[in-house]
């Protein structure tokens, strides 16, 4: 059943497949993106209490949304390294965690902005505010570790553990800040606008996310790339790749 | 020529805690400076915040796990260090016996060597910082149930980090966020304690953290182990 994917083991064929990919996700994350945008920040309606600085939820939301999701992917890929021992699992976690740290930072910066003007203040002690602030020390662990290391299937060894270690950690870690945050009951936050979003805005946050899913996912793509390419730069292939691109 | 007799679990786990703790003996500094770095840390938080009797009744039981925390990641780095550098580690790694045991019973004795003594000063830093007596028993009970998790989640970053030159500053980004839980519970039960509310559900939760962290962490701890020494 799963045979066709045991050529995709080689590096070499992987990094074919993700040269093949990448135009795909790259062109239709832009598409999306500029779509997206155009329609969130100029042709969704003004809400009602926020008027018009409510448009930031088409960065926050698809930001925050996905920084979590690009942990757990990040994580998957460092179980199948260890389980089935596929190095190129290690390449696309490595590729990932920067990528996953940017989403968070970009998700804690745009709820200051957004809170500066709703809540009166950029940052308060919530408990959602909370855990991503630890989550992008999660990831800033993680690609400490990568750094750490000169051997760079070592480094993905180590930080692979503290991956896994960290999803353990998370719903943890995500369950006693939201305890927490009940106990202290200091700060009272207004809720981001009501539960349930008109379907004029619902759309664009919609294909918001789905271009930031894609943009992701050709960014991961290209970092790949590079991380097969330095951990193979010994290998013929590579070599001949090079080769190639110094003629051109 | 007979063959030795293989050592059962317990010898084993007897045996690496006994080694350590025998060379923690010899080097008293080791043991000594993570407790004077405590108290100092301790000092530390009256003189910039304000001998304002109330307030630090308030914020005792935060300062006390803060600086409990630091001190046992101060302390971390020489549960495998000096394994490491010598060989010892290596030999560890390559004997037939399961490094599960091992790992636990080093741990084991680092917890001994370090949160114990933190408990037992613990006491005299509340008093210091005249935290609210119906707190005292909270405080020892968390501190006996978290100090453990301390190392035995400490113990998965100095694995991880034991081979690096420049470990220290590592070591902390990662697992000061892993500590995350353990605080918020532990200081939460002492407030609750000091506040004469019931605080038996906070200390469920940390001795379910102690049980999740001993059964897993030494698994971690392997494996990085295994990684570092390559």
């Amino acid at each position: 059943m799963w045979k066709w994917l045991h050529p995709y083991a080689k590096a070499e064929r992987s990094y074919q497949l993700a040269s093949t990919l990448q135009p795909w996700f790259a062109i239709s994350s832009i598409v999306l993106l500029v779509v997206g945008a155009v329609w969130g920040l100029a042709f969704a309606p003004a809400e009602l209490y926020q008027k018009e600085y409510y448009r930031i939820i088409y960065i926050h939301v698809p930001a925050a949304t996905l920084s979590m999701s690009v942990y757990m992917a990040m994580a998957t890929a460092v179980l199948i390294s260890m389980v089935w021992q596929l190095k190129l699992a290690d390449a696309a976690a490595a590729a990932m965690a920067p990528i996953g740290a940017t989403l968070t930072a970009i998700a804690l910066i745009t709820g200051a902005i957004w809170g500066a003007p709703s809540w009166g203040t950029s940052w308060v002690w919530d408990a959602r505010l909370t855990s991503y602030l630890i989550l992008v020390f999660l990831y800033l662990g993680v690609i400490a570790l990568h750094n750490a290391f000169e051997d760079k299937a070592l480094a993905s060894r180590a930080a692979g553990i503290l991956t896994l270690v960290g999803v353990v950690n998370i719903p943890i870690i995500k369950y006693s800040v939201e305890w927490w945050n009940t106990l202290h009951q200091t700060a009272t936050i207004s809720k981001l606008s009501a539960p349930s979003m008109s379907s004029e805005m619902l759309w664009p946050l919609l294909t918001n996310i789905l271009a930031f899913a894609l943009m992701i996912g050709a960014l991961t793509l290209v970092r790949f790339k590079n991380e097969v390419l330095a951990r193979n730069a010994m290998r013929p292939w590579v070599r001949e790749l090079a080769a190639k691109v110094g003629d051109k | 020529m007979s063959t030795p007799q293989p050592l059962s679990y317990r010898q084993l786990f007897w045996q690496v805690m006994h080694r350590d703790l025998k060379v923690a003996v010899h080097n008293k500094g080791d043991i000594l400076n993570p407790l004077i770095f405590l108290v100092i840390v301790i000092t530390l938080f009256p003189l910039g915040i304000g001998p304002e009797t109330n307030l630090l009744t308030r914020i005792a039981p935060g300062i006390i796990w803060v600086a409990a925390l630091l001190s046992a990641l101060l302390s971390l780095e020489r549960l495998f260090k000096n394994d490491h550098s010598d060989g010892s580690l290596e030999q560890m790694l390559l004997s037939p016996q399961p490094l599960f045991i091992m790992v636990l019973a080093k741990i084991s004795a680092h917890w001994l060597l370090t949160g114990l003594p933190i408990i037992l000063i613990a006491p005299l830093l509340a008093l210091m910082l005249h935290m609210e007596p119906l707190a005292y028993p909270a405080l020892m009970i968390t501190l006996a149930l978290g100090t453990p998790v301390l190392s035995l989640i400490g113990a998965i970053g100095v694995a991880l980090t034991v081979g690096l030159k420049k470990g220290g500053v590592l070591l902390s980004l990662l697992i000061l966020p892993l500590y995350i839980p353990i605080l918020i519970f532990a200081t939460a039960a002492i407030e609750a304690a000091a506040l004469n509310m019931p605080y038996s559900g906070h200390i469920a939760i940390i001795s379910a953290l102690l049980v999740l962290a001993l059964t897993l962490s030494p698994f971690a701890v392997s494996a990085a182990l295994r990684v570092s020494t390559n």
